[in-house]
């Protein structure tokens, strides 16, 4: 494969967003989304011609360096890249999507005045992950995962004179430094042991490592491997939100739309899964780490699911959604199933990017009002918005033949094939998630685009005439107000098209080659024993079979019972839900409160490191430093001068008195020594 | 015959008595200057009296050309001595501080 053409996917965009970034003013705004859209669009289609290389056309996997940063003590520090299955996949996925939130972006931010600077942005995030996903070392992968890191801080704080946008993208920068600190430990470890950053020598060292000890303390010490990979996994459970460090991505969702579904669905956190797979050779080695992957990535399945069902924002249901398929993926790596969690990546990566550009889309309709009890009965203002959510919902929640339920009900049956210690609590967590999913992915749809239209409602409270707060005045309200919802430009449905495309087809498309086939070759590793989606792999025999069991299984039932619930919560009969509500008051009080994740974080961390901090600063820096060390030598010596300068009288007879005392003193001790 | 020992004494007892003239005189800087004179004669004294011990003649050379020295230096000291009383009308010692930083 021609090195030239793999330098060049991930330095266009980064050449188009020095460009819109530095000389946006004099290019303008057209000329700024068409140099960073044409630089995403070449490299679109290059990753598309390498994907066609590698996975069809037999070219070989390519590694080798570019250029040597440094050598220092015979570890070299390289930008290089690794280029797999597996990488051109992520590439495919990750220029595709950016390339259709490029486009939509036109659309979502024609008004706002920060429009170079958003797509100098998102251009540099996509140059930031390709390099992450195409690296051949740890160096060059850490420069990517800080440098996307980096990104998602400037774009969740875009609007940065709102102060709940920089609250967020602080808190998303601090717990991803909380996560990066065991991702370096990680790192760290591998350099200790094997001497290099390259992946290749990592993954040879993978056995040796497996039954290396690295001592903690004097009486105690870990399994070297084990450590490694719990170390990294942090690192991935900060980048990808799993719990406890998901807090920051309900919160991103203060950036604008496009990058809730670039950044914070579809690519960005979908890092630390793909840095899992790409680990596979370590994390197979150890037992114990992939246990503790699969219990996070259950609990987050889970858990974080059920918060989606009492939210009503429209963005941050997607977003909690976007946590509970996340932890579908982490529980697919903690089963060994690399590959169909890689699968579930992609495909998830293609709905959930739709879902959010739909949400986006109803956000521009509504004129930017995020909340769902505001909304009601918009399918019929905006069709194709409704049309591409719904496929984008269907495929979330697993409908057979869309391409989210080969996906995930791989990753089902995968926990279930799997005896790896918690396997049994993960499966019970992937399935009663499916039903949450369905929950929460139908409540939102019907309070959005089906129902009564109270945005009348809410439009009459804001023309506030007294008398229109019923809905018998909606249509004198409608009219004072004078905009319906309405459906939104070609640039902003284009890409809802496009990505609705694959979001049905790309499952039934690519499951018999990419899951079960050999696509993944070699790039993903899994021992023999640990190889439960081969043994799901055993019954599979096409897509349509596949799909046709899948609506008498389990999962289908779990996802159908949600979507029933939810027509009958939320649609047929409302007053049920807050019946529910009122009865499981507790319950309710929990998840409205995210579990007090954010109240622990708040009060006990925050607290507790603001306290630890005043204290250094006050007792530390105050007292000890500045007045003890620094005040007080100064203080010191001028005590001392003081005392000395009495010595000093300016009387002759004086000075040869000391003389005169010291030649005695001098004197003396000669005579006694001698 | 008078003993080594007892010359020497008294070149120490006159050493001493100009040492402590110039540390307790308060007054007088002419007074500091005579001290001076006198222990450049006590070590004139030592110098007499190991010449005859040793009977050696340069000691006594030596001594000549101290005195010469002392008295260039004391007719230095009063020039000074006289600059100072017309700069700052007074030659006492407790007003000559101003050698101190």
């Amino acid at each position: 494969m021609n090195p030239n053409v793999l330098l060049a996917i991930p330095l266009l965009p980064l050449v188009a967003a020095v460009i819109a970034g530095l000389f946006g003013r004099y290019i303008g705004r057209v000329g700024a989304h068409l140099i960073t859209i044409a630089g995403v669009a070449v490299s679109c289609v290059l990753s598309l011609g390498v994907l066609r290389d590698i996975g069809w056309g037999g070219a070989p996997t390519y590694d080798g360096p570019v250029y040597t940063w440094l050598v220092s003590d015979g570890m070299s520090m390289q930008v290089g890249f690794l280029v797999d299955r597996l990488t051109a996949l992520m590439m495919a996925v990750v220029t595709f999507v950016s390339l259709c939130v490029h486009v939509y972006t036109i659309g979502y931010m024609r008004d706002d005045p920060g429009y170079t600077r958003f797509f100098s942005y998102i251009s540099l995030f996509t140059f930031s992950m390709l390099m992450l996903v195409m690296s051949n070392n740890f160096m060059q992968l850490f420069f990517g995962w800080e440098a996307v890191g980096v990104v998602s801080y400037l774009l969740i704080g875009f609007w940065y004179t709102r102060p709940s946008a920089i609250f967020a993208n602080l808190k998303a920068f601090i717990v991803n430094r909380i996560g990066d600190f065991g991702f370096v430990l990680g790192i760290a470890g591998v350099a200790y042991f094997t001497h290099s950053m390259h992946y290749a020598d990592a993954f040879a060292a993978a056995p040796q490592m497996a039954h290396a000890l690295i001592p903690l303390s004097s009486t105690f010490s870990a399994n070297a491997l084990t450590l490694i990979c719990v170390c990294l996994f942090i690192g991935a459970m900060g980048k990808s939100a799993q719990v406890p460090l998901h807090v920051w991505l309900p919160d991103s969702m203060e950036g604008p739309t496009p990058i809730s579904a670039l950044i914070h669905a579809a690519t960005m956190v979908t890092a630390g899964i793909f840095m899992v797979a790409r680990m596979s050779p370590l994390f197979e080695y150890s037992d114990a780490a992939l246990s503790f992957v699969l219990l996070i990535g259950a609990t987050t399945a889970f858990f974080m699911g059920l918060l989606g069902v009492v939210n009503n924002d429209i963005k941050r249901v997607i977003a909690y959604s976007t946590l509970s398929q996340l932890g579908y993926m982490t529980v697919a790596l903690g089963v060994s199933a690399y590959g169909a969690g890689m699968f579930h990546l992609m495909t998830h990566a293609f709905f959930k990017a739709l879902l959010f550009l739909a949400a986006g889309s109803v956000i521009i309709g509504m004129h930017h009002e995020q909340d769902m009890r505001k909304m009601g009965g918009l399918a019929k203002y905006m069709p194709i918005t409704a049309i591409t959510c719904w496929i984008g919902a269907l495929a979330l929640i697993g409908t057979p033949f869309f391409s989210g339920f080969y996906s995930k009900d791989a990753i089902i049956e995968a926990v279930g094939e799997s005896h790896r210690w918690g396997a049994g609590y993960a499966y019970w967590c992937v399935l009663c998630g499916v039903f949450v999913t369905a929950l929460y992915t139908f409540r939102m749809l019907f309070m959005t685009f089906h129902g009564p239209e109270r945005f009348r409602d809410a439009h009459a409270q804001g023309e506030s005439h007294g008398d229109a707060k019923h809905v018998g005045h909606e249509e004198a309200g409608h009219e004072a107000h004078g905009g319906a919802p309405h459906e939104s430009p070609w640039v902003v449905t284009l890409p809802l098209v496009a990505l609705a495309i694959p979001s049905v087809l790309i499952g039934a498309l690519t499951v018999g080659p990419v899951l079960f086939g050999s696509y993944f070759g070699n790039s993903i590793f899994v021992l023999p024993d640990n190889n439960v989606v081969a043994r799901v792999g055993e019954e599979f025999s096409g897509w349509l079979p596949a799909a046709l069991h899948g609506l008498v299984a389990l999962p289908f039932a779990f996802a159908l019972a949600g979507v029933i619930t939810a027509w009958v919560f939320f649609l047929w009969r409302p007053a049920l839900a807050d019946a529910a509500a009122h009865r499981l008051g507790w319950l309710r009080t929990l998840l409205t409160h995210k579990y007090y994740f954010d109240w622990f974080n708040e009060n006990v961390v925050a607290a507790l490191t603001r306290g630890i901090g005043v204290g250094l600063w006050k007792g530390g820096d105050q007292v000890l430093i500045d007045g003890a060390l620094v005040n007080g030598s100064a203080a010191a010596v001028g005590w001392f001068g003081g005392l000395v300068r009495r010595v000093q009288t300016g009387y002759l007879y004086s000075y040869a008195f000391w003389m005169m005392i010291g030649l005695a003193v001098l004197l003396a001790w000669f005579l006694a020594r001698a | 015959m008078i003993s080594l020992a007892q010359l020497l004494t008294l070149s120490g007892i006159l050493f001493s008595l100009a040492v402590a003239g110039i540390f307790l005189n308060r007054k007088n800087v002419i007074l500091l200057l005579m001290c001076v004179e006198l222990l450049l004669l006590a070590a004139n004294f030592n110098f007499i009296a190991f010449s005859r011990y040793l009977g050696d003649l340069n000691g006594q050379v030596f001594v000549f050309f101290v005195l010469t020295v002392a008295a260039a230096e004391s007719a230095i000291g009063l020039a000074i001595l006289v600059v100072l009383f017309r700069e700052r009308r007074s030659i006492n010692v407790e007003d000559l501080n101003t050698l101190k930083g």
